[in-house]
């Protein structure tokens, strides 16, 4: 099952190798051309019966991570974030690096002082666990800027729910995929992208070189939608459909784009949700502001804890994405306007 | 130097700073400035992001006259079941200052900003924070507005002597010291006016337009504050003491040479100026300059009073000033 692959991959920001070459097998029956740029964006192409005009698809492949960065005497490994992650939610999991099995450790809750109890530890005073009694022993299996990734299986859970890892972005990557083995009248570009956990920045040369007429990003957002939180805290709601972003920190989106993707959800009677805050930031904020600008929708399945060792998403949500995109990419261009 | 001694028109300003128009909604100011400048100028375009350029065609140098059209506000994030709605910012808005304040949405709804029950009034924040449109119930507030719709703040434009206080005069003042410059200047030059989007969330429109006009030269008008007022942070600028030539902001140190000219032409027709050190912020300069392969460009600055606030206070001594510079540099030989 794809989804189960990709989030099973292990890829993180400036290390997509392994998504990279999957995808790159999983389109190439589907598509007109394939190739890597120079920052290692996977950029698939597939004609359309016209020309023009030329739509872009991107999901970003990387996943947040921990970076390796000292090997401490006794061996045990202390490490730093790759993209933004929670350290209150890195104790105790199991991670692996480069082959080997690790874990997070700390100090037991027997041996921690009452006032310790109080505070949630800090990413300077975890380490990574692999079983090594010394320094030596440690450098034979790992090195430092190697990565730490979460061990985490993907699985069904409760009825519809998918949990897993990574669903920021390799969802995103899964739709594209699901996409591009459709048939559309336009020509579609599809750029994987890298780097965008840590500044967007696969998307900034992406769009630079790709020049489309308008672009969609695909992500996986945060969905709040937990009893303890108030309803305007939320953001998004699992089960509700396809998020369309109106604003983030770096893009504020077309209303006239908007209001045109609303009114196609609502006639086609594909249900859908706002992503209801402005926090957090996806390639949209590179891509518009490229050159002369690009006209750029972002739409979104909702992921309940993102960017922690293990997310959830429903399938209807994603189902749903998939159809919206595909309505959008045939209203182009006389149904939809940019 | 056609320096017309007939005073600027400030029921345009009037018009332009009571028109609605919020970052990512520009459309509203757009059409009324489009509206008024079609005669002036030898082409009228929209780009992508919405940004209005006007272009008067020349044989000498190209200049990039840049000034935001955007101002700030707040959109609609949630619509509860009685009908009071979330928000976030667009802009930056200073979140302590919102209780009680106003504000209109593009339709002409006005509504007013309220808070929780607080603790403490540490407490608040944004989160906190409700607007009540005066709607009975969720229904009758979605017929009235939607998720995604921006409103802005009011406050009239009222003359204070020889002072102006009135909501957005960043940066409807500097669109309308442009508007008076194109209306008045004769030159060799190519001028392209970027009528700007998105300047408050992050100088977005502005990179764009100068990637798509690639000029010699750039000028951005603005605002910036002033150091005049009880137990201000120090800065020199003063209302009523001219046309503030910006020297360094945290998106921009202006090239010796743009400053050297904008003084030098100050100085020869007696304009009277100020220098401008501003220790945080940043225009539309600071995206225009760092563009292709970089552009010369500066800044003009009107000095006004409680920026970001519903009662903006500018001088119209530094309003003439602005317009009379421009029009100098616009017309004037540029050897940079």
């Amino acid at each position: 099952m794809l989804l189960k692959k990709l989030s099973e991959l292990k890829g993180t920001s400036g290390a997509e190798k392994a998504v990279r070459d999957t995808l790159r097998e999983e389109i190439a029956p589907w598509v007109d051309s394939i190739s890597v740029d120079k920052i290692g964006n996977l950029i698939a192409t597939k004609k359309g019966s016209e020309p023009a005009p030329e739509i872009l698809l991107t999901a970003h492949m990387d996943e947040v991570a921990l970076m390796i960065t000292e090997i401490t005497p006794d061996g045990f490994l202390k490490f730093r974030s790759v993209g933004l992650i929670d350290p209150r939610i890195l104790v105790s999991k199991p991670v692996q690096i480069s082959g080997i099995n690790g874990v997070i450790g700390a100090k037991a809750i027997h041996l921690q002082k009452p006032k310790e109890r109080q505070h949630a530890l800090k990413l300077e005073q975890l380490y990574i666990d692999i079983g090594a009694k010394s320094q030596e022993e440690a450098n034979k299996h790992v090195k430092l800027g190697d990565y730490a990734y979460f061990m985490t299986k993907f699985e069904s859970l409760g009825s519809g729910f998918f949990k897993g890892k990574a669903f920021d972005d390799r969802v995103g990557c899964y739709i594209i995929t699901e996409i591009l083995k459709k048939n559309f009248n336009l020509a579609l570009v599809a750029a994987f992208t890298v780097q965008e956990e840590v500044g967007l920045r696969g998307a900034k040369v992406a769009a630079y070189h790709l020049k489309p007429d308008f672009a969609l990003v695909l992500e996986g957002t945060i969905s709040a939608d937990m009893a303890h939180l108030e309803e305007e805290d939320w953001v998004t709601e699992l089960g509700k459909g396809p998020a369309i972003s109106i604003q983030d920190r770096t893009t504020l989106y077309n209303p006239q784009l908007i209001r045109q993707v609303v009114n196609l959800a609502k006639e086609k009677g594909i249900p859908f949700q706002f992503r209801r805050d402005s926090r957090g930031d996806n390639d949209a904020g590179k891509i518009h502001s490229s050159r002369e600008g690009i006209p750029t929708l972002s739409i979104s399945v909702p992921c309940r804890y993102i960017h922690s060792s293990v997310s959830l998403v429903k399938q209807e949500d994603i189902d749903h994405t998939i159809q919206l995109v595909e309505e959008i990419l045939q209203a182009i261009p006389d149904h939809f306007k940019f | 130097m056609s320096n017309a001694q007939n005073l600027p028109d400030y029921t345009l300003l009037e018009r332009l700073s009571q028109a609605y128009g919020p970052s990512g909604a520009e459309k509203g100011i757009s059409e009324k400035i489009a509206a008024v400048i079609q005669p002036y100028c030898d082409s009228l375009t929209q780009d992508k992001l919405g940004n209005l350029i006007a272009i008067r065609k020349g044989s000498g140098k190209k200049i990039m006259i840049a000034t935001h059209m955007d101002e700030i506000g707040v959109m609609i994030t949630h619509i509860d079941e009685n009908g009071f709605l979330r928000f976030t910012t667009v802009g930056g808005v200073h979140v302590a200052e919102l209780p009680h304040r106003r504000v209109q949405f593009q339709n002409g709804r006005t509504g007013i900003i309220s808070m929780e029950k607080l603790d403490k009034p540490s407490d608040l924040k944004l989160s906190r924070l409700y607007l009540d449109i005066g709607a009975a119930n969720q229904e009758e507030a979605e017929q009235i507005v939607q998720i995604g719709d921006s409103a802005v703040f009011t406050g009239e434009l009222v003359h204070s002597g020889s002072r102006i206080l009135s909501k957005a005069l960043d940066n409807r003042v500097g669109c309308f010291v442009a508007i008076e410059a194109l209306k008045r200047v004769q030159t060799e030059h190519e001028l392209s006016f970027a009528f700007t989007v998105q300047e408050e969330v992050g100088l977005r429109g502005a990179q764009t337009a100068a990637f798509a006009l690639d000029p010699d030269v750039a000028i951005a008008v603005d605002v910036t504050l002033t150091g005049d007022t009880p137990k201000a942070h120090p800065m020199e600028v003063k209302l009523g003491n001219g046309v503030a030539i910006k020297v360094f902001d945290h998106s921009m140190i202006t090239p010796p040479q743009i400053k050297q000219w904008m003084t030098t032409t100050a100085e020869k027709y007696k304009i009277p100026y100020q220098f401008e050190v501003l220790e945080f912020g940043g225009t539309d300069s600071g995206a225009i300059h760092l563009t292709k392969g970089g552009i010369p460009a500066g800044v003009l600055s009107i000095p006004t009073r409680y920026v970001h606030s519903p009662s903006e206070m500018i001088d119209s001594k530094d309003v003439e000033a602005a317009v009379n510079l421009l029009v100098a540099l616009l017309e004037g030989p540029i050897n940079l």
